[in-house]
C-alpha cells in the first residue's frame, strides 16, 4: 500500500498542503482585486511622482513642501535609518556595560543592573518614548525662557542650549583645508589599528607586550590638531543663537529624536544585557580558573579570553534585537518623529487615500532593512564563530 | 517574501470585510445601531461627557440620523477616529457615517470615493499663539515651532501659507488634539494651528484662555461636514436630507419645543411636508413619514445645537457668523422640502 510507504506520504501531504495555501493566496488576491473593483477604486503609485504638499522639520537631505511623495518617503526612509543606527549602536555600549556589570562580584551594582534590566524589560516601549518626551518637555527649559537679561536658564559653555524642544550645539563649518584635515584624522584612525595589529604580533612573534593606550591615544589627536593649527585653523564652529522663536544655526537635535532614540536604546539595551550575561556564563568557569592561574589580571581575561568566545553566543540573538529596534522605530508618530511610517504611511498615506499601495512599500521596505541587518550581522557572526576545520 | 504576502493578503481581507455591502440602511436597520465616527475628543464638537455620554456639535448629527432612520437617539455607537484613521474606518465600512469636522475638498470627494452630504459649519484654518509672545499677525510667525495635527488638510494649508508668505516655520507633527494641549502649554511650540473653531474648543478648555489670542488671519476655507461611502445613494440621501432637515427647520422656525404642536398640522405647506403630515418624501426616501419630526426632536434643529453646544453662551462661545441662515446674512440654505 502506497499509503504506508513514508516517501510517498510525506511528499503527498506537503503537495496538499502546498496547494490548498496556494488556493487560500489566490482567494484573497483575487478578492481584494473585485472589492477594489467594486469599490471603483485601483492600485497604482502614480500618486508617488506628484507633490506632497507638506513640510516635514527633521531632514537628512534636500526637501520642500513642492517635493514628490517619493522624496518625502525618501526623507522617512533616512530618518528611520538614523534612530535605528544610533539606537543599535548605544543599546549595544549601554547592554555590554550592564550586561558585564550584572555577573559583578559587587552586590550593589548587581543588583542595580538587575533593577534596570527588569524595569526596562517589563515595560512596552511606547510607554517608555511617551515617558521620556513628556520628562523632556516639562524639565528641560523652552527657547522663550532663554530670552531677557536675567533669563531663567543660560546656555552652557555660551555654545550649548538644552531647551524642552531639542539640543542646539555647534556646527563645524569647514573651510579651505578642511579637507587635508579631516583625511589626517582618517589615516590616523587607520594607522591605530595598525600599531595595535603591531603590537600583536610582536607579542605572539617575540613575546613582548607593547603599551598600546597612551600611544593609541597620541596617534589620533597629535597628528590631526599638528596639522590643524599649521593649515591655519581651517574648521570653525557656527554657534547656536537665540533669534525670534528659536535659536539658530549650530546643530539642532529635536526633542522627538532623542526622546525615541533614547527610549528605544534602553528598552533595547536591558534585552542586550540579558543576551551578554547569558553568553558570559556560556563560558565554563574552568576558562576563568584556568587564566587566572596563568597570572591574567582580571580585564584580561574578560577582554581575552570570556568575550571572544562569548561573542559566539551572543550574536545570534543580538541580530534578533537589532531587527527589533529597527522595526520598534515605526512607533516614532508618537512623539511627532518623522521616519518612513509617518511620511509614506502617515500624512502621505491620507493625503492620497492610497492605504494598500503604501502599506505594501512600507512592508518591503521594512522587510529589505530587515533582511540587510540580518546579513551584515551574519557576516560579523560568521567571522567571529567557531572555526571547524 | 512569505510574509508580505501573507500580511498582504490580510489587509485585503481585511478590506473587502465591508466594502461590498451596498445597503447600508438596512445593515443599519438590522444591526439596530448607527456607528458613527466622530473625533476622539474636541469639547462642543464631539466628546464625552462627565457622564460617558457623547455630546457635542458633531454628536448631534450622528443622533438625528439615528432618529430618523431607528426611531431612536441613543442608538448610536460612536467610533472615535483620527485625523489619520477616519478615512479608512469609512471605507472599510466600520463607521456608517463620518461626522468629525471633516473638510471637503475635491480629492475626498472624487478620489477617495466619499461622498460628503453637505457642510454643517463653515470653517477656517487659524492660528492660537500666547498672549506673552506679544504677536499680532500670522507673518510675523517667521522661525516659529508649530504645532500640528496631521493628515488633515491644515497641514497642507500650512506649507501653502508659509511657502506664498516666504517665512520658514518647523513643524510639529501630532496625531489628535488631546496631544497638541500639553505640547503647546509646555511650550514646546510657539503655534497651534486648527480650524478656527477647534482652537475656540481647545482654548476654552484651558485653565486661562485669556492668556492665548487667536490670530486674525484665517488662512483657508474649511467647509466641514458628514460623509458617507460612495456608491450608496439612497443611504447618501438619508444623510444629506437629515441635515437639511435640521437647517430647513431652524429657517421655518420648527424647533424642538414647538415641533409636537406644529407636527399635527399647520397653514404652512413646507412645514406640513417637512413633518410629513402632507405629501409622501418620508416613503421616498425609505423612512416612515415622522423621519424628520424625530431627527428634530434628538437635539433639536441647527440654530438649537449650534446654541447649545458651540454658542456664544457656551465656554466656547462662536458666533453664527457664516453659519447664519441665508435670510440672515449667513451660508446655511437648504434646498426646498418639495
Amino acid at each position: 500500500m502506497l499509503i504506508n510507504d513514508t516517501r510517498y506520504r510525506s511528499y503527498t501531504f506537503q503537495f496538499v498542503a502546498l496547494l490548498l495555501l496556494v488556493l487560500a493566496f489566490g482567494y484573497l488576491g483575487s478578492n481584494l482585486l473585485d472589492n477594489l473593483q467594486a469599490a471603483g477604486l485601483n492600485i497604482s503609485y502614480q500618486f508617488l511622482g506628484e507633490p506632497a504638499g507638506y513640510d516635514i522639520n527633521q531632514k537628512l537631505i534636500p526637501y520642500t513642501s513642492q517635493s514628490s511623495h517619493w522624496q518625502a518617503a525618501l526623507v522617512g526612509v533616512l530618518n528611520t535609518l538614523l534612530v535605528a543606527f544610533l539606537g543599535c549602536l548605544m543599546a549595544t555600549v549601554i547592554g555590554v556595560v550592564v550586561g558585564v556589570l550584572r555577573l559583578s562580584n559587587n552586590w550593589l551594582v548587581r543588583q542595580l543592573m538587575s533593577v534596570y534590566v527588569e524595569i526596562f524589560r517589563n515595560v512596552p516601549v511606547l510607554i517608555w518614548i511617551l515617558i521620556i518626551m513628556a520628562v523632556f518637555i516639562a524639565v528641560l527649559p523652552q527657547p522663550r525662557d532663554f530670552r531677557g537679561d536675567d533669563a531663567e536658564a543660560s546656555m552652557v559653555l555660551g555654545a550649548f542650549a538644552f531647551t524642552g524642544r531639542g539640543f542646539y550645539m555647534p556646527a563645524p563649518i569647514l573651510g579651505a583645508g578642511a579637507g587635508f584635515v579631516i583625511a589626517v584624522f582618517v589615516a590616523s584612525v587607520a594607522g591605530i589599528f595598525a600599531f595595535k595589529n603591531y603590537a600583536k604580533k610582536s607579542l605572539y612573534d617575540r613575546g613582548k607586550l607593547i603599551p598600546t593606550f597612551w600611544p593609541s591615544l597620541a596617534i589620533l589627536f597629535v597628528p590631526t590638531i599638528l596639522v590643524y593649527f599649521l593649515l591655519g585653523r581651517p574648521i570653525t564652529l557656527d554657534y547656536p543663537a537665540l533669534q525670534g522663536f528659536n535659536f539658530q544655526g549650530g546643530i539642532f537635535m529635536r526633542n522627538s529624536l532623542i526622546s525615541l532614540w533614547f527610549a528605544l536604546s534602553i528598552y533595547t539595551a536591558a534585552f542586550i544585557a540579558e543576551n551578554v550575561r547569558a553568553g558570559i556564563l556560556a563560558v565554563s568557569q574552568g576558562q576563568t580558573e584556568a587564566a587566572a592561574s596563568l597570572g591574567l589580571r582580571p580585564r584580561r581575561i574578560m577582554n581575552l579570553v570570556i568575550l571572544p568566545q562569548a561573542l559566539r553566543v551572543i550574536i545570534p540573538p543580538l541580530i534578533s534585537q537589532y531587527l527589533n529596534l529597527t522595526k520598534n522605530s515605526s512607533l516614532a508618530i508618537a512623539v511627532g518623529y518623522m521616519d518612513l511610517t509617518g511620511t509614506l504611511g502617515g500624512i502621505t498615506l491620507n493625503q492620497t487615500g492610497r492605504a494598500i499601495e503604501a502599506i505594501f512599500l512600507l512592508m518591503l521596505f521594512y522587510l529589505t532593512i530587515s533582511l540587510a541587518i540580518s546579513a551584515i550581522m551574519n557576516v560579523y557572526n560568521n567571522s567571529v564563530k567557531l572555526k571547524e576545520r | 517574501m512569505n510574509r508580505i504576502v501573507i500580511l498582504g493578503a490580510m489587509t485585503a481581507a481585511g478590506l473587502s470585510a465591508g466594502v461590498a455591502s451596498a445597503a447600508t440602511l438596512d445593515d443599519v436597520k438590522a444591526r439596530g445601531t448607527l456607528n458613527c465616527g466622530v473625533t476622539t475628543g474636541l469639547v462642543g464638537f464631539a466628546a464625552p461627557n462627565a457622564n460617558g455620554e457623547w455630546e457635542g456639535f458633531d454628536v448631534g448629527v450622528c443622533r438625528a440620523v439615528a432618529a430618523a432612520v431607528l426611531g431612536d437617539p441613543t442608538a448610536v455607537e460612536f467610533v472615535p477616529t483620527t485625523g489619520k484613521t477616519r478615512f479608512t474606518a469609512l471605507a472599510s465600512g466600520e463607521i456608517d457615517l463620518l461626522a468629525r469636522n471633516t473638510t471637503w475638498t475635491f480629492s475626498r470627494d472624487v478620489d477617495l470615493g466619499f461622498e460628503f452630504v453637505g457642510i454643517n459649519y463653515y470653517d477656517g484654518q487659524g492660528f492660537m499663539i500666547p498672549k506673552e509672545l506679544g504677536v499680532s499677525s500670522a507673518k510675523e510667525l517667521d522661525g516659529a515651532t508649530v504645532c500640528i495635527q496631521t493628515g488633515t488638510t491644515t497641514e497642507l494649508n500650512l506649507a501653502d501659507y508659509f511657502r506664498k508668505n516666504n517665512i520658514s516655520y518647523e513643524p510639529v507633527p501630532i496625531e489628535t488634539n488631546a496631544e497638541a494641549q500639553p505640547l503647546y502649554l509646555e511650550g514646546a511650540c510657539d503655534v497651534y494651528t486648527t480650524d478656527a473653531s477647534g482652537l475656540a474648543a481647545t482654548r476654552a478648555a484651558f485653565e486661562n484662555p485669556g492668556d492665548h489670542v487667536v490670530l486674525p488671519e484665517i488662512i483657508s476655507k474649511e467647509p466641514l461636514g458628514p460623509l458617507v461611502r460612495h456608491g450608496d445613494n439612497e443611504w447618501g440621501d438619508i444623510a444629506r436630507w437629515t441635515l437639511n432637515a435640521l437647517i430647513a427647520a431652524e429657517e421655518l422656525g420648527v424647533t424642538s419645543a414647538n415641533i409636537d404642536e406644529l407636527a399635527s398640522g399647520t397653514n404652512s405647506p413646507e412645514i406640513n411636508r417637512l413633518l410629513g403630515t402632507e405629501g409622501t418624501l418620508g416613503e421616498m426616501l425609505g423612512l416612515d413619514a415622522d423621519w424628520a419630526v424625530r431627527a428634530i426632536k434628538a437635539g433639536g434643529n441647527y440654530g438649537e445645537l449650534f446654541e447649545k453646544n458651540i454658542g456664544e453662551n457656551t465656554p466656547i462661545g462662536l458666533a453664527r457668523g457664516l453659519n447664519a441662515q441665508w435670510t440672515e446674512g449667513g451660508l446655511l440654505y437648504s434646498p426646498p422640502f418639495r
